[in-house]
């Protein structure tokens, strides 16, 4: 593939490699999407997900308001973040519900930033510039993928195989799809961003069900203290703390 | 119709690290002192649920309102300057304590060699070292003169230090607390950089290192390394914060007092006097006139220049004609860095703000520039303020962003990765500038702060060459694959960098070349203090806190002694 789409391209890892946080934002090309091995049986993803419903406080959707809307959700935020051999992946983990239920809030209806026009669409180091809010923007994304599924293949997103469902997610990443007020690829940001965030909450928010975001990748989430560990040598193995178990 | 209140000795407009020094100091030599501070009152108890990334980190819950007040920005000024709709670049404070309150605590002095840049460089380099649109100035304070300062600084927060760095200026008294911890990441560093030649030190740190009270009879705690510290406030009360040091002093002394939900929006003047500022009451929205006998600016630096610019005080900085001062010198920093893969597993996610170490081998003029085409520098460290799951999703180059190869590279590299960055030094350039915004406004009707800013050439040679030592480092630390940063381009508001803004409202000896002289006094207004990094007239390789605070201590001398005597303090 080529190295020409504008998302999170080579150049951007190397800008932000360096920054004062040593947090990285992504990797580079999205070369070596075909032949991994993923279950591509969207029903059982589907139905796996709304399982989730009877494990603990049950999960409702806040924000979209059919059924289809949330299987497209779904089915693109597993592809970003799939199952596999380390654990569960974005359906698994609640993502969507996460997504929904902060669509529903202040992340939603962008109530804490700078909603005032007039707008113009500006240069890329200007950061954001639309008029939509964030809540539009995943309304209009999801109908665009469920669009572009119609085109390229005759068929909804959520029925797609894997990797027809990565071919147009990959057109929206490098800009090549026509959305209304804000572009393709910022709407696949925010959705790449969303699922990341939905993975690796604190439970509370509804995603990272059962912590297993957290166990897979080794992080202990909330713990009081280091400070009799911190020196040693070994690598500690922890298990997760939600803040819900914070108590003073 | 505007209520006017009661007249008080000292205003200060906004209650962080400035605000809260200049009240303490203030207060505690009988001046009567009322804090404006549009945000809401808050202290360690507010911060007992605070161990939540996504809360806190992602979502920005402590940090300004921008639906309210944001800054529109351009790269140059030609291009039509637009809001910062979303908080990216640089983390602005709100609600008692500010930015003091979800800071990392990295706590250094400037150089000696920042204070009298213009001169130093001039004198070893001579005048053409950078071409004539950079507008390197002398601050008009020389180190030894604000050390007294930055050692009041340091004893109020109780900063955890170690004096073995050759590089830096001298201190009168060792730190106060021992440095924190040396963990088994810091050592990898440690040895590296011994290796190749260079002197690295524990990093000066507000997160303390033990129990310490204070010479106010404030007590802080001692660090628990829990990972939550940069976005975070401290559960514990074991980073120097506003809340738990000056303003507890100041309201002790029964002459201070905060009043919360008060947003300035205009300083009064009359001749070349100001009279108290103009409020808004943003629970009521109704208006106050506060009078005051001194009105003290401590509104972070981007508020400070606004303030002056929508008051009418002072000069505009034109870069057209180079005349005026206000707004002049806005400097950012630049963050060069390399990132190292290793094989090991490591505990990344223990860590406390500004646990780390530093080497200043190539930071201020401590190596010699002459064959180099920038001058200053950066420090160059390793911090392990503890790495969390959604901002840290490090995979090597040429993975791909998202999918299953992402998602393996990504909790694999997650507690295998560690990055050594630079703090660059940036220096003015007269394209560089704040100024107000023509179209664009804050909730109240008052124009928006508009930011002209690019990197310069300057800082693109000064980023490749720290570019190469940082990955000299990361490799012989051990890193299996090495990914340096790439080349500096333009200027991008979007990702976080640091909240080290700088310039705009300058110090310096003359009216020509400063809006403040060395007591942070207005060369235009006796009783009007401007206090905050905006009084820098460049911006070095560290976090600036330490000198802000150093001279928020020196503006409250300079403040107590006008109280008294009247007049100019120069
Ligand atoms: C994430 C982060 C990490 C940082 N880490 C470090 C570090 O490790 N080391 C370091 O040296 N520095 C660090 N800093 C920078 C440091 O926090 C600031 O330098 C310092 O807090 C500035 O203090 P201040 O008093 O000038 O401004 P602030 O702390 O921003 O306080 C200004 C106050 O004024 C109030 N205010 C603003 N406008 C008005 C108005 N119109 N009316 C009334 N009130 C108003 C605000 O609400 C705020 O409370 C960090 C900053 C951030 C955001
Ligand atoms: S790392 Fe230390 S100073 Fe920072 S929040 Fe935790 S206990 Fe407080």
């Amino acid at each position: 593939m080529t190295n020409k789409q504008q998302g999170l391209s080579r150049r951007d890892f190397l800008k932000t490699t360096g920054i004062a946080t040593g947090a990285l934002v992504g990797g580079g090309l999205i070369g070596g999407l075909v032949g991994y091995n993923v279950k591509t049986d969207n029903k059982t993803g589907t139905e796996e997900h709304l399982a989730a419903e009877g494990q603990g406080s049950p999960k409702g959707l806040m924000f979209l308001t059919n059924k289809n809307e949330f299987n497209i959700l779904s089915q693109a935020t597993e592809r970003i973040f799939p199952e596999d051999d380390l654990g569960p992946g974005a359906i698994g983990l609640g993502v969507a519900y996460f997504i929904d239920n902060q669509l529903a809030g202040n992340y939603g209806s962008n109530a804490k930033e700078y909603m005032q026009g007039p707008f113009f669409p500006g240069a890329g180091t200007q950061g954001y510039q639309s008029a939509l809010t964030r809540g539009e923007i995943f309304r209009q994304g999801i109908a665009k993928l469920n669009e572009e599924a119609q085109t390229r293949y005759g068929k909804g997103f959520a029925e797609l195989d894997g990797e027809q469902m990565d071919t147009i997610l990959t057109a929206f990443q490098k800009n090549e799809v026509e959305m209304k007020g804000v572009t393709s690829e910022f709407f696949f940001k925010l959705l790449r961003q969303a699922t990341l965030e939905g993975a690796y909450a604190d439970p509370i928010y509804n995603g990272n069900v059962n912590m297993d975001g957290w166990r897979m990748k080794g992080f202990p989430g909330h713990q009081m203290a280091y400070i009799n560990v911190i020196e040693d040598e070994k690598f500690q193995v922890i298990e997760p703390k939600s803040i819900s178990s914070m108590q003073h | 119709m505007a209520k006017t209140l009661d007249k008080v000795d000292v205003v200060t407009v906004g209650v962080g690290w400035t605000g809260g020094i200049i009240a303490a100091e203030c207060a505690k030599a009988g001046l009567k002192v009322r804090g404006l501070e549009r945000g809401k009152d808050r202290s360690t108890a507010d911060y007992s649920m605070i161990h939540d990334e996504f809360r806190y980190a992602i979502r920005y819950d402590l940090m300004q309102d921008l639906s309210k007040e944001t800054v529109t920005f351009r790269n140059h000024r030609k291009m039509r300057a637009l809001p910062m709709r979303q908080m990216g670049s640089f983390l602005l404070g709100e609600n008692l304590g500010g930015s003091g309150t979800h800071w990392n605590g990295m706590t250094y002095r400037f150089l000696p060699y920042d204070f009298e840049i213009k001169s130093m460089t001039e004198q070893k380099y001579g005048k053409n070292k950078l071409s004539q649109d950079y507008l390197l100035t002398d601050w008009g304070i020389t180190y030894d003169e604000l050390e007294p300062y930055f050692d009041a600084f340091e004893k109020t927060a109780g900063i955890s230090g170690e004096d073995t760095n050759p590089f830096w200026g001298k201190r009168s008294a060792d730190f106060p607390t021992p440095p924190m911890k040396k963990t088994p990441i810091l050592k990898k560093f440690e040895t590296a950089t011994k290796n190749l030649g260079y002197h690295p030190y524990m990093l000066p740190s507000a997160n303390l290192s033990e129990a310490y009270e204070n010479p106010d009879g404030q007590s802080i705690a001692a660090c628990q390394y829990c990972g939550f510290c940069e976005r975070f406030g401290c559960e514990y009360g074991a980073k120097s914060s506003p809340e738990v040091t000056v303003v507890p002093t100041a309201s002790k002394t029964g002459n201070f007092e905060a009043v919360f939900h008060a947003n300035v929006v205009e300083i009064l003047k009359s001749g070349n006097k100001v009279t108290g500022v103009r409020y808004i009451d943003t629970q009521t929205g109704e208006e106050f006139i506060q009078p005051a006998d001194v009105v003290v600016l401590t509104s972070y630096m981007l508020n400070n220049a606004k303030l002056l610019m929508v008051s009418k005080i002072g000069e505009q900085y034109d870069p057209d004609t180079g005349r005026g001062t206000l707004g002049k010198n806005y400097c950012y920093q630049i963050g060069p860095g390399a990132t190292g893969f290793f094989d090991e597993q490591m505990n990344v996610f223990m860590g406390a703000g500004a646990l780390g170490m530093s080497i200043d081998d190539f930071n201020g003029d401590s190596f010699d520039h002459s064959d180099v085409d920038f001058i200053h520098g950066a420090s160059i460290s390793l911090l392990q303020a503890g790495t969390r799951p959604i901002l840290s999703n490090p995979v090597p180059p040429d993975t791909p962003a998202w999918g299953s190869e992402f998602k393996k590279a990504s909790i694999h590299n997650y507690t295998r990765t560690l990055s050594v960055f630079g703090q660059g030094a940036s220096m003015p350039h007269k394209e560089n500038y704040l100024t107000l915004d023509p179209d664009y406004r804050d909730a109240y009707g008052v124009p928006l702060l508009q930011m002209t800013y690019n990197f310069t050439d300057q800082d693109r040679n000064l980023a490749k060459f720290i570019t190469e030592r940082a990955a000299d480092i990361i490799k012989e630390m051990g890193a299996k694959t090495v990914a340096p940063g790439g080349p500096l381009t333009d200027y991008d508001i979007v990702p976080y960098q640091s909240t080290h803004n700088t310039g705009g409202t300058t110090m310096g000896a003359s009216p020509d070349d400063s809006v403040v002289n060395n007591y942070l006094q207005h060369w235009d207004a006796d009783n009007l203090f401007v206090v905050g990094a905006g009084n820098f007239q460049h911006n070095s390789g560290y976090n600036p806190t330490a000198t802000v605070g150093a001279l928020s201590y020196r503006a409250a001398e300079g403040i107590i002694k006008y109280s008294k005597n009247g007049g100019s303090l120069v």
